[in-house]
């Protein structure tokens, strides 16, 4: 059995993501406290997303584990994308 | 190991253990992924009744709780490197210290309600009732939403005191912490789903 080959993520890179995570989330708001239109939600759901990403790369380890579980984690976001696409293509057009 | 030297092979598959998790991470992933497709929907139907409702919520207390998860969440990972480690103390210091952070957020979040309740503000209640179309929907999805998710914290604060007494017993250790590991990966959906729902309540412009 191959117990010990678990990459361990050391204490320093996990601290350095929550600063980043932190920074992000500041960097949010000061962004919406423009009004920037349609941009601000885009901008917003992009930080987000890497912040979404950092979390799923860094403390859930998906940066070290295997390949078939990174692209099982990225086609759940994919296919939601995609309902989200397909829903509101069909609400434009009705 | 019995007595007469007959290895006894332990049942045991840590990385099917660990897809089992991520599985079910998908479904909480989707579950909350309808109900984040429907609140787009209504809020581009209704964008200004959306941004009047947001302005109810306290943007500081929505960053105090979205630092104090995002702490938790850094505490939970370096829990399973202590473990990894072999450090056992520091693990349970960890997971304590996440726990913690989880009550804080709970706190956080009934003041935050109980403040709406006070005026009148909760689901089925008469005021609900007057509200605008728009204001109704935000409502209904911010409570809805919200309150999922501290469900999903109370959850994972029961699953992370199984994982803190698994610890202490040493049924959790350095060579098998796939307990762990999966009360983390479930804690950091918890904050996953945070990420998202923060900027989309809290700061609607």
């Amino acid at each position: 059995m191959d117990h010990n080959k678990t990459h361990i993520t050391e204490y320093k890179v996990l601290a350095k993501i929550l600063l980043l995570l932190i920074f992000c989330t500041f960097l949010t708001i000061s962004i919406t406290s423009f009004n920037l239109a349609a941009f601000t939600v885009t901008i917003a759901l992009l930080i987000a997303g890497v912040k979404g990403f950092l979390v799923l790369s860094y403390f859930m380890h998906l940066k070290y584990e295997s390949l078939l579980l990174r692209i099982l984690v990225g086609s759940i976001f994919l296919l939601f994308i995609i309902i989200v696409l397909i829903t509101f293509i069909d609400y434009s057009f009705r | 190991m019995s007595e007469k030297g007959i290895h006894i092979e332990e049942h045991r598959d840590d990385e099917a253990s660990k897809l089992g998790m991520w599985l079910f991470i998908f479904t909480e992933l989707l579950l909350f992924g309808g109900l984040f497709l429907v609140y787009s929907i209504y809020r581009w139907q209704y964008p200004v009744n959306f941004h009047e409702a947001s302005l109810e919520l306290s943007v500081t207390i929505g960053v105090i709780n979205t630092i104090v998860l995002l702490f938790s969440s850094m505490t939970i990972a370096m829990a399973l490197t202590a473990i990894q480690k072999n450090n056992k103390k520091l693990a349970l210091r960890l997971i304590a210290v996440t726990l913690l952070m989880a009550l804080i957020f709970l706190i956080n979040k009934y003041f935050e309600w109980g403040h709406k309740f006070e005026h009148g503000l909760y689901p089925g209640s008469d005021l609900m009732a007057l509200l605008e179309r728009g204001h109704l929907l935000y409502f209904s999805l911010y409570f809805f939403m919200t309150g999922l998710h501290a469900l999903h914290i109370i959850v994972g604060m029961i699953l992370l005191i199984i994982a803190y007494f698994k610890v202490k017993k040493d049924s959790v250790n350095s060579d098998r912490f796939v307990f762990l590991e999966n009360g983390a990966l479930y804690w950091h959906l918890v904050d996953l789903i945070w990420i998202f729902l923060f900027p989309l309540m809290y700061l609607i412009t």
